[in-house]
């Protein structure tokens, strides 16, 4: 004890920040191990790339909220607009694809990349310059967006035109030196968010409005702008998932994206971004993301817990990460 | 059951409640000392005293809010603890809150009742309480329905209804902390007339006040406390507004600041005309010259801070015309007043000022990240650079490059904020209670930065609630009072016990007025 006492405070200091960013890792790290114990082929190359393949999609939205809760905001539209980001890009696709063939993904890309962020636009708006707690603003454009998609399919599917769908697989299902695509693009989407969150004025701003909003606007920051911008990353993060997720799933429904909120906010809790904002943790976000499919996939490979409980599992381990910010903060 | 009915009075006339030598200390910081005053029955009883005197601690430890780590409280002669405001309120004394205390969403009588309710056999009663209520209400004159949401009341009814519910019950003391600070002018009348009707039935009343006329026109006694401890108890009788003034203020000036400069007074630097503020400024006209550290003195809520958040754009604000530097200005923003180099420094260091959970450096260059940031990657070497500048010019203290701004010191907290704003290099600098809650040492360094900021040139406002800091700084005084310029100071006349009669007094627009068109 009196060693650690005697130590300089700069080096206690550095140590605790240490941990506590660690966190998400360590918590990564055990969960390899325990799935590699309770069953080796855990470990094998093709089912951690599986696994980190279908937890893409949530990590790159994920990415998105960081921006979002980091600012101090929320977004509960993600999964909604996701299904409604898809329609409207497999509707515009089968629409132009007789007259322009292949060429219809490219635009297809381009119209839900538009999409997102005029989606994110309208969640931005209504939060800051319709004064409405994101929480209920979200509320509102979830319904919205699961709305029109229900409508778009009329309940039903709006599946991919056969003629597109091969030429549109390898988004999904191709690699690059045998790493999945969807991997490099999350990979891709995290580089470039980190550099924005940590290396720009925006990032700076951004954690500002989240940490004090008053401090913020005395120190000249518009907290309109910056607080639109996070919505709009989060728009394009979403557009950008869903353009990956289309060759996988064929097709849009109803039902599609249901729930993804949860766990996208699950995985950036447990990436160690504080959920009141103020600090945003990108790779924390992804190694969360990570972890919630390492844990469904563990369910599945194990006989311990039956898979139906996987969403109970996420739900506690949210409640855990929550208990665990409270108490490193005191 | 009439609830608005006072207890008889001690038989021997003697006080109700009695302090001996009542101190309280923080851990370590005496707020409050060797404090000795008794309250009797049917006596309006004044405290007043500067902010930071004591005032509220005293309330506190008088209404069971704090317990004393030194003397004792008697009741009717016998010691007595209060262990929570409840049991302190259960024995009869009741504590009048400054700020309005109601749930705007219930009913007048649903309010009063709050935690009290009248239930037989565990289900409201709420015809009995809407009756006692309204008993209670007209026991002070106030017509309110009991069936009124309070939301829709106005501030003053807010008030009388606070009142009422703490008279309900027995109350043999009642503390009113400064009722009138949330009134208008015509609104403070009628609530001194409850009070000194509740006088009439022999209850005993502590009356806390910033507004000496007030106090001289109410009070029987006063107790006069500065810095935590008693200067005394007068009775009223002859005690003018002046004398109450000096007695609050009266001590010797230390060498805390700068020996000042004979300014040389240029051009105007900051010329602001007709300012309104809705609900804080009314009418308000100033100029800044070059080269000058002018004063803004009044109590809180006078409309100092408001005025500049209204210039800086935080809030809705009309102005006849704003000039800086004799160019006309419109602010939307702090970051437009900024890039034309007005720089405001907030009183609300923790909550306004600084990232707390934050670290130095980003906290240092927010306000300025389009300066120190050409593009839009940081530089944080350039950074780095910057903070050590700053820590070096301000002799900003920290155990570490890695300190979070939270844990510094008051004192370099403002140091910090201070260096934050300067950042953007402004040539008018406004700032906000310049030395709250910081230690003597810090306080002659901000005075002495302050004053080589205006050898450099540039000029200066500053807003404070210490009349000292504002003599021993500035080279002039404008004292605000209720949304208004209530007068003008400068040279000898710069005086603790003038500022606080301007403060205070509404008479004292009028005689300074008189003397002027005399002299």
């Amino acid at each position: 004890m009196a060693d650690v006492a005697a130590a300089p405070p700069r080096a206690q200091h550095n140590w605790s920040i240490g941990w506590g960013d660690a966190g998400p890792f360590l918590a990564l790290a055990a969960l390899v191990a325990i799935g590699y114990l309770i069953n080796p082929d855990f470990l094998s190359a093709n089912n951690i790339a599986n696994v980190v393949t279908r937890s893409a999609f949530i990590a790159i939205i994920a990415i998105g909220a960081t921006f979002v809760i980091s600012s101090g905001g929320l977004d509960l539209s993600v999964g909604s607009m996701a299904a409604f980001i898809t329609g409207v890009m497999i509707l515009f696709m089968n629409t132009v694809a007789p007259s322009v063939g292949t060429a219809a993904i490219p635009l297809g890309m381009a119209v839900a990349l538009v999409t997102g962020i005029a989606c994110g636009l309208l969640n931005g708006t209504i939060v800051t310059v319709g004064r409405i707690e994101p929480f209920i603003a979200t509320l509102g454009t979830m319904g919205i967006f699961r709305a029109l998609i229900t409508y778009m399919t009329d309940g039903g599917t709006v599946a991919i035109d056969r003629s597109l769908r091969d030429a549109y697989r390898p988004v999904y299902f191709g690699d690059v030196l045998g790493v999945p695509i969807p991997i490099l693009v999350s990979l891709a989407v995290a580089l470039v968010a980190a550099y924005v969150l940590y290396r720009t004025r925006y990032g700076r701003r951004c954690v500002a409005v989240g940490a004090n909003e008053d401090v913020a606007r005395y120190s000249g920051i518009s907290v309109t702008r910056i607080r639109i911008t996070a919505y709009v990353i989060q728009g394009a993060c979403v557009a950008i998932a869903a353009i990956c997720y289309v060759p996988r799933l064929g097709a849009a429904t109803p039902t599609t994206g249901l729930l993804w909120e949860l766990q996208v906010i699950t995985a950036v809790v447990i990436g160690g971004t504080a959920l009141r904002g103020g600090r945003g943790r990108v790779w924390g976000t992804v190694a969360g993301a990570v972890i919630l499919e390492f844990i469904a996939n563990l369910m599945v490979l194990s006989d311990f817990v039956s898979e139906y409980l996987v969403a109970a599992v996420q739900g506690v381990i949210i409640i855990i990460a929550m208990l665990i910010q409270r108490m490193s903060k005191r | 059951m009439n609830a608005a009915q006072a207890h008889v009075p001690a038989p021997d006339g003697g006080p109700v409640l009695r302090a001996e030598r009542l101190g309280k200390a923080f851990g370590g910081v005496t707020v409050l000392s060797e404090v000795t005053l008794d309250i009797r029955p049917g006596e309006i009883h004044a405290i007043i005293g500067e902010n930071g005197a004591g005032k509220s601690t005293l309330m506190r430890l008088l209404s069971g809010y704090l317990q004393p780590s030194d003397g004792e409280l008697l009741m009717d002669g016998a010691p007595i603890r209060f262990h929570t405001p409840s049991h302190a309120q259960s024995v009869g004394i009741a504590l009048v809150h400054q700020e309005i205390l109601l749930a705007e969403a219930l009913t007048v009588a649903e309010n009063i009742f709050i935690g009290r309710e009248i239930a037989r056999f565990g289900r409201l009663d709420e015809r009995a309480m809407r009756e006692a209520a309204a008993a209670q209400l007209a026991a002070i004159g106030c017509s309110v329905s009991p069936r009124a949401r309070v939301g829709d009341l106005s501030i003053a009814n807010r008030q009388l209804v606070q009142i009422a519910k703490a008279l309900l019950g027995t109350h043999r003391v009642v503390i009113f902390d400064e009722p009138t600070a949330v009134l208008t002018h015509e609104e403070v009348d009628p609530l001194l007339d409850i009070i000194r009707a509740l006088k009439q039935r022999g209850v005993a009343i502590l009356y806390i006040s910033h507004r000496l006329d007030e106090v001289e026109r109410l009070a029987d006694r006063v107790t006069v406390l500065r810095d935590g401890r008693m200067v005394g108890t007068y009775e009223a009788e002859g005690l003018t507004p002046q004398r109450m003034a000096s007695l609050m203020v009266g001590r010797e000036f230390a060498s805390l600041y700068p020996p000042k400069l004979e300014p040389e007074l240029g051009e105007p630097a900051l010329e602001i005309a007709h300012a309104h503020v809705p609900g804080f400024v009314n009418d308000v006209s100033l100029t800044l010259r070059k080269g000058e550290i002018l004063g803004l003195a009044g109590m809180i809520g006078a409309g100092r801070t408001e005025l500049f958040e209204g210039l800086l754009g935080l809030r809705p604000a009309s102005f006849g015309e704003v000039r800086l530097h004799g160019r006309p200005v419109h602010f939307r923003s702090p970051a437009e007043a900024a890039r034309a180099g007005l720089g405001y420094l907030t009183e609300d260091r923790k909550g306004k000022g600084l990232l707390l959970g934050e670290r130095l450096a980003p906290n240092l260059t927010l306000a300025a990240l389009d300066r120190v940031h050409p593009f839009a990657r940081l530089d944080l070497a350039g950074e780095a650079q910057q903070l050590d500048r700053a820590v070096r010019s301000y002799d900003i203290r920290l155990r570490s490059r890695d300190a979070r701004a939270g844990q510094l010191s008051g004192g370099n907290q403002q140091k910090l904020l201070l260096a934050k704003v300067m950042l953007n290099d402004p040539t008018v600098l406004v700032i906000d209670e310049p030395t709250r809650g910081i230690d003597i040492a810090n306080k002659s360094q901000i005075y002495a930065f302050i004053q080589s900021l205006v050898r450099e040139g540039r000029s200066c406002i500053v807003i404070s609630s210490e009349m000292q800091e504002l003599i021993g700084l500035c080279d002039r005084i404008l004292v605000m009072r209720s949304g208004r310029i209530n007068g003008e100071l400068s040279g000898d006349a710069m005086s603790e016990s003038n500022v606080a009669l301007y403060a205070t007094s509404s008479v004292a627009r009028e005689r300074a007025l008189e003397e002027n068109a005399h002299g």
